[in-house]
């Protein structure tokens, strides 16, 4: 019962941390009409900022706002300098374009750090476990990461929810052509979406570093498994995001940690086994199959 | 009938294409061991993103499973290939190829039901399942890869086996059952893309609403290509295994779709010919960066130039940036920039319509 209890959160922590990544993604694509591959290397870059900062100075709360800096500037020069020459051509040059970034930024990662795994020091005052059952304890940092998305995510439906630039930012998702008409500067609601959106991976990266530690090519995986919540979430749609990111953690987590369990029954039990760990990318082909407008009421 | 778009236009072309054949099979007695085996890579590379033409380039259908397909056929290979027996390349080869395009058939049964944004994300997630089963299960030698006994040519009672050739010479047999194979799969495609099948592809890319209105099924076409696509890319995958012996799941990632993507934008995505051109710079790019980081170093510039010759990636990854963002019609569309022609824009069907792109 209580690994059970701990793998929920583990998968609701997962969930949150992958709704950071795709609800930058579903953005981009919706307003922007790019296909970002690069979007996991973002991520890995954002890790590695936590590695490296905490390790100049000692302090993780340092490298949270140093990450976000650093992931809206990046995001400010990569939108003007390459991605807006990108948004009205086809996919074959978007998906050339964003697989030569992921090339650079790993190369870049490997000369500046290097290849090597590092773990990143959770703060000592963090580093214990609050229990909860009386066998049952869960780390501290955890519920603390769980904390700070959830705090991100409300911030950021409420700005596209409730503010002004909300609202042309949902605009641009559905009716870019509108959004011109009524003489709204389209070129900076462009560049807005592309910096929060890389601030956000790059974020989820800082948080998630002193969980996973910090190793090469670490988005690659991150970032397919975000297209894929994009795809249920339906395009473009923040708070479809939001939900199909925290369904898609809990059964991947899930799957992960029971299916292995159905491989000891042998013949049938083994497919099973082997379709819990594929269990997210099976439910996203019958929702494209079935429902191509996402499970959350999103948008084609 | 008028040839295809993205075949040679004249019998000069086509001859041009032969002197090419010619000048690959003699290529071996002017060089070393070590050109032969990186010539069969690049010959295996032209092979892949050749087979990824007929839906990029003649379908307009961007695939990032693509390349599951390729990787899947070594590991068939793998599969079948009892330890240290190696088996005749004439049954692992049709089997190789029976497997990827059965596979084939159920995914793009399914993801040809979407199009656009949609079908990258599918084919993509279908990849990432193969890649799954072979990354994550033992299966095939799990992360670490596997060493399989490489299949052998045979006919007539003879076996083409590179252990009875001179050690300098042993990569003489993959060599030329690879340029084999690359003369074959061109000419396939050749001969499909002149056929009324290959029109109604090419139908389907500039306009599929106007082909279903003339009553063609276009579904059926599109999922003919994605099949006939898959079956030649596991051709190239099948004579990987023969050259290298060795798989690992890097062979089924969809990094392998976007190299392909990328040999097809290096040569030029408006001819078949661009395919092969481009799979050679590919390989010959990695090279030549090296050649040119060892000068820099004895230039004076030892740190830029062992980056140069050190970080293949990065070189490739700059590569790909300034292709996409200056030489959009690749290494065989820059002869095309004369003044007399339209200049080429940005928009892939723009390209279909413009006539012949071919060098």
């Amino acid at each position: 019962m209580s690994t059970f209890l701990s793998q929920l959160l583990n998968g609701l922590q997962f969930g949150l941390l992958l709704f950071l990544i795709a609800s930058g993604l579903t953005l981009i694509f919706g307003v922007l009409g790019i296909i970002n591959l690069a979007h996991g290397s973002l991520f890995m870059i954002g890790a590695y900022t936590a590695f490296v900062v905490t390790k100049a100075t000692g302090s993780l709360w340092l490298a949270l706002p140093v990450a976000i800096v650093f992931g809206v500037a990046l995001g400010l020069v990569l939108e003007r300098v390459l991605f807006r020459h990108f948004y009205k051509r086809e996919h074959l040059d978007q998906v050339l374009l964003t697989f030569a970034l992921i090339l650079i930024f790993e190369e870049m990662r490997s000369l500046l750090v290097g290849n090597d795994f590092h773990s990143v020091v959770i703060p000592k005052w963090l580093d214990f476990s609050i229990p909860i059952t009386g066998q049952f304890s869960y780390a501290a940092y955890r519920f603390v990461v769980i904390g700070a998305c959830l705090a991100l995510a409300a911030v950021l439906i409420w700005w596209i929810e409730r503010t002004k630039m909300g609202a042309i930012i949902r605009a641009a998702a559905e009716k870019p052509e509108m959004v011109d008409i009524l003489g709204i500067d389209s070129s900076k609601v462009h560049l807005t979406v592309f910096a929060v959106g890389t601030a956000l991976a790059m974020t989820a990266g800082a948080l998630a570093a002193p969980l996973t530690s910090v190793y090469p090519n670490m988005g690659d995986s991150l970032l397919i498994i975000s297209f894929v919540v994009v795809v249920i979430g339906g395009l473009g749609s923040v708070s479809g995001a939001f939900w199909s990111a925290i369904l898609i953690g809990l059964i991947d987590t899930l799957g992960k940690a029971y299916g292995p369990a159905f491989a000891v029954a042998g013949g049938f039990g083994a497919v099973l086994a082997a379709a819990s760990s594929m269990a997210v990318y099976l439910l996203m082909i019958a929702v494209l199959l079935f429902r191509p407008t996402g499970l959350f009421g999103g948008r084609t | 009938m008028t040839t295809h778009r993205m075949l040679p236009q004249s019998a000069a072309a086509w001859t041009r294409l032969a002197a090419l054949v010619v000048a690959l099979t003699l290529l071996p007695f002017f060089t070393s061991a070590y050109y032969v085996g990186l010539v069969t890579t690049a010959m295996i590379g032209g092979m892949l993103a050749l087979s990824m033409h007929l839906l990029v380039g003649a379908t307009g259908l961007v695939s990032l499973g693509h390349g599951a397909f390729y990787g899947l056929a070594a590991y068939v290979v793998y599969l079948v290939t009892p330890v240290d027996t190696p088996m005749p390349m004439w049954l692992t080869l049709p089997l190789a190829m029976l497997v990827a395009g059965l596979v084939a058939l159920v995914v793009g049964a399914l993801s040809l039901r979407t199009t656009g944004f949609f079908f990258l994300m599918v084919t993509l997630a279908f990849g990432q399942m193969i890649y799954f089963v072979f990354h994550d299960t033992k299966l095939g030698g799990g992360t670490d890869g596997a060493y399989l006994a490489k299949p052998l040519l045979s006919a007539f009672g003879y076996t083409l086996d590179p252990k009875d050739f001179p050690r300098a010479r042993r990569g003489w047999p993959p060599y030329y059952v690879a340029l084999g194979q690359l003369v074959v799969t061109y000419l396939t495609l050749a001969f499909l893309l002149r056929s009324l099948f290959g029109r109604v592809l090419e139908g389907i890319k500039v306009n599929e609403h106007r082909m279903i209105a003339m009553g063609f099924n276009t579904n059926r076409y599109k999922l003919a290509a994605f099949v006939i696509a898959a079956m030649l890319a596991s051709s190239a995958g099948h004579m990987l295994a023969m050259q290298t012996g060795f798989v690992n799941p890097d062979l089924v990632s969809w990094h392998k779709s976007a190299e392909a993507l990328l040999m097809i934008l290096l040569g030029g995505i408006g001819s078949l010919t661009g395919a092969v051109v481009g799979a050679f710079a590919y390989y010959a790019l990695g090279e030549g960066a090296q050649v040119l980081g060892s000068y820099v170093v004895a230039w004076g510039f030892p740190r830029i130039g062992t980056i140069l010759a050190e970080r293949k990636l990065l070189v490739e990854g700059l590569v790909i940036l300034a292709v996409v963002l200056v030489a959009r019609n690749g290494l065989t569309g820059i002869k095309l920039r004369s003044p007399g022609l339209a200049k080429p824009s940005g928009n892939v069907h723009d390209i279909g319509n413009m006539g012949g792109v071919d060098p």
